[in-house]
C-alpha cells in the first residue's frame, strides 16, 4: 500500500453537498499516513466547525480504503490543519465552475470588509460586473451573487 | 495550565454559542427577507458547530460528559451563559443590534484565542475566526446601513436598540474568578481586556452608523455564576424536549 493509491482512491469521494468535487481536491484530507500495508491512518478537517456533512465524507473515506483490502483504517477528524478556499486544488476549482458555483479567489488575508466578496466572476457568462446579494447561501461555505452582464443570479464558494 | 480556570472559560464560550444559536435559529421561517431567514440561519448552524467543538474539547481534555449530555442535559443553574444571549430575539431590530454587539466580542475573543497557551483551543480559534468574519460582516453592514444610510425610523429603531442591548451587552464581561489564572497562564487574555478591546471596535461602527453610544449604564451580570433571567428556562425547556423523551436515542 501506497500513500499515493489511498489519495487515487479518495479521488472517488465526492463532496455531498457539491458531487463534482472529490475530497482530495476540496483539501479537507491533511494527511495520509501508511502505518503498514494493512494499516492506513487518515486526517480530515471541515470546511467549517459545524458542516453537517463532515461524518458522511468521513464514512465515505473510511469505505473507500477499506475497499482497497486495507483492515484497520482511522479517520480523525480534527482542526491540526484548519481548512481554508486556498487548500482547493485547481482540479477541485474546475469541478466548482462545473457545479455552477463561483469558486473562490486566492488570498493572502481576508480583511474583515470581505472586498474580495464584490465583483466575483460569473460562473455562466465570465462577467465580473456582478454584486454580492448575501454572504449566506444555501449551505455554510455558499454566498449568493447577481449578474449585471448576463442578469442571472448565482452561488460563490466563499473564500474563508 | 489551571484546569479548571481553562474548563471555566470553555463552558462560558460554548454555552454562549449554544444559547445564541438557538435564538438566531427562532429566525427561520420568520426573517423578513429571504437572505435574511438564510443570514441568520446559516449564523445559527455555525454557532452550534462552535458550541459542538467547544463541548468536544471538555469531553476530550477535562473528563467532562459528551457534547449532546453537556448541550442537552445540565439544569439552568450550570449553565454559564450571560444575559445578553437568554433575551428574546424581538423585532428585528433589535435581533440586529444583539448580532452585532455579541459576534463583535466574539472576534475579539477567538481572535486572542489564536495566540491561547491551549493549543486545542488556539487550533480551533484559527478556523473559527475565518467564519466569524461573515457574521460580524453581516451584522456591522445592516448596523450601518440602518444608522447611517436608512430612514429617521430606521435609525431611531437602531438607537433604541442599542440603548437597551447595551447594560446587556457589557454584562457578557462578567469578570471572573478564573482571569487571573487564564492571563498568567498565557490561556486567555481575561475579561477586562476583552471589554476594553470590544469597546474600541464597536465605538469606531456606531460612529460610522452614527448611533450614539450609552454613557451611564450598569452591566448586568450574574449569567457566568449560574444566575439567569426569566427567558432562559423555557428556552432549554424547549431546545431540549425532543432530546429529553429518550436520551440514548440513535440520531
Amino acid at each position: 500500500m501506497t500513500t499515493d493509491r489511498v489519495y487515487e482512491v479518495l479521488q472517488s469521494v465526492c463532496d455531498p453537498e457539491i458531487p463534482t468535487i472529490s475530497v482530495v481536491d476540496m483539501g479537507i484530507v491533511t494527511a495520509v499516513e501508511v502505518v503498514h500495508d494493512d494499516h492506513v491512518r487518515v486526517a480530515m478537517t471541515p470546511t467549517f466547525v459545524g458542516c453537517p456533512a463532515i461524518d458522511v465524507m468521513r464514512n465515505d473515506v473510511l469505505n473507500a480504503i477499506q475497499q482497497l483490502g486495507v483492515s484497520t483504517v482511522e479517520v480523525n477528524v480534527n482542526f491540526d490543519v484548519p481548512w481554508s478556499t486556498n487548500r482547493l486544488t485547481e482540479a477541485g476549482r474546475a469541478a466548482l465552475l462545473k457545479h455552477g458555483l463561483a469558486p473562490p479567489e486566492h488570498y493572502e488575508s481576508l480583511a474583515l470588509e470581505l472586498e474580495v466578496l464584490n465583483n466575483v466572476a460569473c460562473p455562466y457568462c465570465g462577467s465580473r460586473n456582478t454584486a454580492l446579494k448575501s454572504p449566506f447561501g444555501p449551505t455554510l461555505c455558499r454566498s449568493l451573487h447577481y449578474c449585471n452582464a448576463c442578469l442571472q443570479a448565482f452561488e460563490g464558494f466563499k473564500p474563508i | 495550565m489551571n484546569a479548571s480556570a481553562c474548563r471555566d472559560l470553555i463552558f462560558r464560550l460554548s454555552d454562549d454559542e449554544l444559547i445564541i444559536a438557538h435564538r438566531h435559529s427562532e429566525w427561520t421561517g420568520l426573517g423578513p427577507l429571504l437572505e435574511e431567514d438564510i443570514a441568520f440561519s446559516s449564523i445559527a448552524q455555525d454557532k452550534l458547530g462552535h458550541a459542538q467543538a467547544l463541548y468536544t474539547i471538555l469531553h476530550e481534555h477535562f473528563g467532562e460528559a459528551d457534547p449532546d449530555t453537556l448541550a442537552f442535559m445540565r439544569a439552568e443553574p450550570y449553565m454559564k451563559c450571560c444575559h445578553f444571549v437568554e433575551l428574546p430575539n424581538g423585532e428585528y431590530d433589535f435581533s440586529l443590534m444583539r448580532h452585532f454587539l455579541f459576534d463583535a466580542a466574539e472576534y475579539v475573543r477567538w481572535t486572542a484565542l489564536t495566540q491561547s497557551s491551549f493549543e486545542p483551543l488556539a487550533k480551533l480559534a484559527m478556523k473559527i475566526r475565518g467564519e466569524l468574519k461573515y457574521h460580524l460582516y453581516h451584522a456591522q453592514t445592516w448596523v450601518k446601513q440602518l444608522g447611517a444610510q436608512g430612514s429617521e425610523e430606521s435609525h431611531a429603531r437602531m438607537q433604541t436598540a442599542l440603548r437597551e442591548a447595551w447594560p446587556y451587552a457589557l454584562g457578557m464581561f462578567e469578570a471572573s474568578d478564573h482571569d487571573a489564572a487564564l492571563v498568567s497562564d498565557g490561556v486567555f487574555i481575561g475579561e477586562e481586556q476583552a471589554h476594553n478591546d470590544w469597546l474600541a471596535f464597536v465605538r469606531n461602527t456606531m460612529d460610522q452608523a452614527t448611533l450614539i453610544l450609552p454613557e451611564d449604564a450598569e452591566p448586568v451580570y450574574g449569567g457566568r455564576k449560574g444566575y439567569h433571567t426569566d427567558h432562559l428556562q423555557p428556552l432549554l425547556t424547549e431546545m431540549t424536549e425532543v432530546y429529553r423523551i429518550d436520551p440514548s436515542a440513535e440520531w
